[in-house]
């Protein structure tokens, strides 16, 4: 490889777990204490930011085991800056939303966060910190972001893309925590785990089920050892890509005779934003047009954000999922 | 015009060539250009029959045998196996071939023309600029006609970046110096790559895309190949003309003036040709790295140092050498796939390392 390429694979591969990218996150996995959970709610997807309890809250100082270590928040946060289109989803979802003040510039959900030039991608500390946050909440740390912060005494929740269902319901519970929205955010992930163990429950599990998820059309797919991966799990699918060696890793590039071969029930598309792809186009691929799943109208196209945070949205995702499942049971 | 084979050798940097055990040898040995050929067949046939979609070996052998005009054989494939081999593989090995054959070739072509053994096809720009304008295809645009958006793109954006290096190397240099030459395609590289990194930061959920095409991937099926056709055939065509050439060439350019040759125009011509089947084979692969430096290297090992016998054995060395690479790439990990270009790297280097060993030939 020239010299040109190998540097721009470095700058890649740290960026590669953002948003929209199938990357794979290898922070350890943050061990937040759950709360246990309250009552059990409606779905916590995108709920109306509940009004903000008052400020100093009790259960200040609080500590929460982050991904970068435990992080201790001396007080209620009331500016909070997230670097993350997940945390940003995460912190509206359990009613801290009027206390963030900033959002990367790729957080386009909900419609009322403040999104702002702030990037992800490449944190700009300085930036940062014109915003006079008391709270960062970043998904990956590239340039060393977490210990500037901690240079001028910001607090830092490092909070990686979540290998595990279990992993997402622990960073929404340090986001409560962090932000004194404790009770919201057991409300929150109880209803997200109801919901999730509700769909779950009702899927036809004797139908022996194969899919293919796509995050583009290389093809690059996801294994059963992804977050995406374990989603699909819930509903008893058998997914084709675990035939790769795991030396292949979690996000491995499928030849693309391997596809039509193995001929799966469901495809679902995750690169219909990115990529433009759709029923339509996939039915035109070499090879893939008498696909079963082509040819009962299995293809089920999904929204490419959704498909790659780890925020309470992944109920919408299952919801979704758990559709095309029942169809393809019952036809 | 005829050129005495062994004429002594002017390097670059002045110093007489060493004595050589073989005189260069204008002749090819038709052992090594059977064992080329041969090579390039037994890769191919096995790129057909193995793949991630398990089809029985010997149906597949039937089957090419059917396709035969004038034969007619059951091979017993069904109709998805069938559209597997026809639509998928037998492109994935062709395209291969392709995309290997014009890159040695381009690369025999680059080294003649700066009497360089570390020059590439990407030496002046070709990467740079298509992975600048392929950048820009991805970021800019919805995936929608990516089957001839990203291949158009790749091949202006080579074609360009090598044009680019060539006004500026020649405005700058007097006379068209090979090293100014040289010098102005860094120069034009590192700006191109500079802008494309820029790009990568307007959409930063690209990333995984842009590096995926950069790694390189021949598996792009039968449009990609009849895309670049005409091009490949038009270059490879004028630079196996050149290569009588190109031996001339190889004395120096005073040498060469005396024998009534136009050193300026041989290089433009064989820069171009060169420059064109890089831009074709960069347009449906993306950066496959360490063909265009290793393959004409090893012919040269393998067959003497003449231009004449280095050009057409490259072009066919190149391609049993990608079809071989992408043969790895598909089975070490099946289904998964490596890229292409890690590929190439890794079986590349101890392979060059082994010829060179076992080989005291020419260099130059």
């Amino acid at each position: 490889m020239r010299p040109l390429s190998t540097a721009l694979a470095g700058a890649l591969f740290a960026a590669l777990s953002l948003a929209g990218c199938g990357g794979q996150g290898t922070a350890p996995a943050p061990s937040g204490a759950s709360a246990p959970p309250a009552a059990p709610a409606p779905s916590g997807a995108s709920a109306p930011p509940a009004a903000p309890a008052s400020p100093g809250a009790a259960g200040f100082p609080v500590t929460v085991e982050a991904g970068n270590g435990s992080v201790t928040v001396a007080a209620r946060p009331e500016r909070i800056v997230s670097l993350s289109p997940t945390a940003t989803e995460s912190l509206f979802a359990i009613g801290a939303g009027p206390q963030v003040v900033a959002v990367d510039d790729q957080s386009d959900h909900p419609a009322e966060a403040p999104k702002s030039d702030l990037s992800g991608f490449k944190p700009n500390v300085e930036a940062i910190i014109a915003r006079k946050p008391d709270l960062v909440v970043l998904a990956n740390d590239v340039d060393g972001v977490v210990a500037d912060l901690g240079k001028v005494g910001v607090p830092v929740l490092l909070e990686p893309a979540a290998t595990k269902i279990d992993e997402a319901y622990d960073q929404i519970a340090d986001l409560g925590a962090a932000t004194g929205n404790t009770a919201k955010a057991a409300e929150v992930v109880a209803g997200m785990r109801k919901r999730l163990g509700e769909l779950a429950a009702a899927a036809p599990k004797d139908a022996k089920l194969t899919y293919y998820h796509e995050l583009d059309s290389t093809p690059y797919t996801a294994t059963s050892a992804t977050f995406i991966g374990q989603v699909y799990a819930l509903f008893g699918l058998t997914n084709i890509a675990d035939k790769a060696p795991a030396a292949a890793g979690g996000y491995p590039k499928l030849a693309a005779e391997f596809v039509p071969k193995a001929d799966p029930d469901l495809i679902f598309l995750a690169d219909t934003k990115c990529c433009g792809q759709s029923k339509e186009t996939v039915a035109k691929r070499p090879g893939w047009s008498g696909l079963s799943a082509v040819e009962n109208d299995q293809v089920v196209p999904l929204d490419d954000d959704i498909a790659s945070r780890w925020g309470p949205r992944v109920v919408d995702l299952a919801e979704q999922v758990a559709t095309a499942v029942e169809k393809a049971a019952a036809g | 015009m005829t050129v005495r084979p062994g004429t002594a050798e002017r390097r670059p940097d002045g110093r007489r060539a060493a004595p050589r055990a073989a005189p260069r040898a204008a002749r090819l040995s038709p052992w090594v250009a059977l064992g080329t050929a041969g090579a390039l067949l037994a890769s191919m046939l096995t790129g057909l029959l193995v793949g991630a979609a398990e089809i029985p070996p010997g149906s597949v052998l039937l089957q090419l045998l059917d396709w035969l005009p004038r034969v007619e054989v059951d091979s017993g494939l069904d109709q998805g196996e069938l559209g597997v081999l026809a639509e998928l593989r037998l492109p994935r090995v062709l395209l291969a071939a392709t995309v290997g054959g014009l890159l040695a070739i381009a690369g025999a072509g680059y080294q003649g023309v700066f009497r360089n053994p570390l020059a590439d096809p990407y030496l002046l720009g070709a990467a740079a600029g298509a992975g600048l304008t392929t950048t820009a295809a991805i970021v800019f645009t919805r995936g929608d006609g990516e089957a001839f958006l990203i291949p158009a793109s790749a091949f202006a954006g080579a074609v360009g970046g090598v044009m680019l290096a060539y006004t500026l190397g020649n405005t700058a240099g007097r006379g068209g110096g090979v090293a100014t030459l040289v010098l102005a395609g860094v120069a034009v590289s590192s700006f191109l790559a500079a802008v494309q990194t820029f790009l990568q930061q307007l959409r930063v959920e690209e990333l995984q895309r842009i590096y995926a095409w950069i790694l390189g991937d021949v598996g792009g099926g039968w449009e990609q190949l009849a895309l670049i056709a005409p091009y490949a055939a038009v270059s490879t065509v004028i630079l196996l003309l050149h290569g009588r050439l190109l031996d001339v060439l190889s004395v120096g350019d005073d040498e060469a003036a005396t024998l009534g040759l136009n050193a300026a125009r041989v290089r433009l011509v064989v820069l171009f040709a060169a420059s064109l089947a890089t831009a074709s084979a960069v347009a449906v692969s993306g950066l496959i790295g360490f063909v265009g430096i290793v393959v004409p290297h090893a012919v040269r090992r393998l067959a003497g140092g003449s231009y004449r016998v280095v050009l057409p054995l490259s072009l066919i060395g190149g391609g049993a050498f990608l079809v071989l690479a992408d043969l790895i790439a598909r089975t070490a990990l099946a289904p998964a796939e490596l890229p292409i270009g890690v590929v190439t790297a890794f079986v590349g280097a101890p392979f060059f390392v082994v010829v060179l060993r076992m080989t005291r030939r020419a260099e130059m």
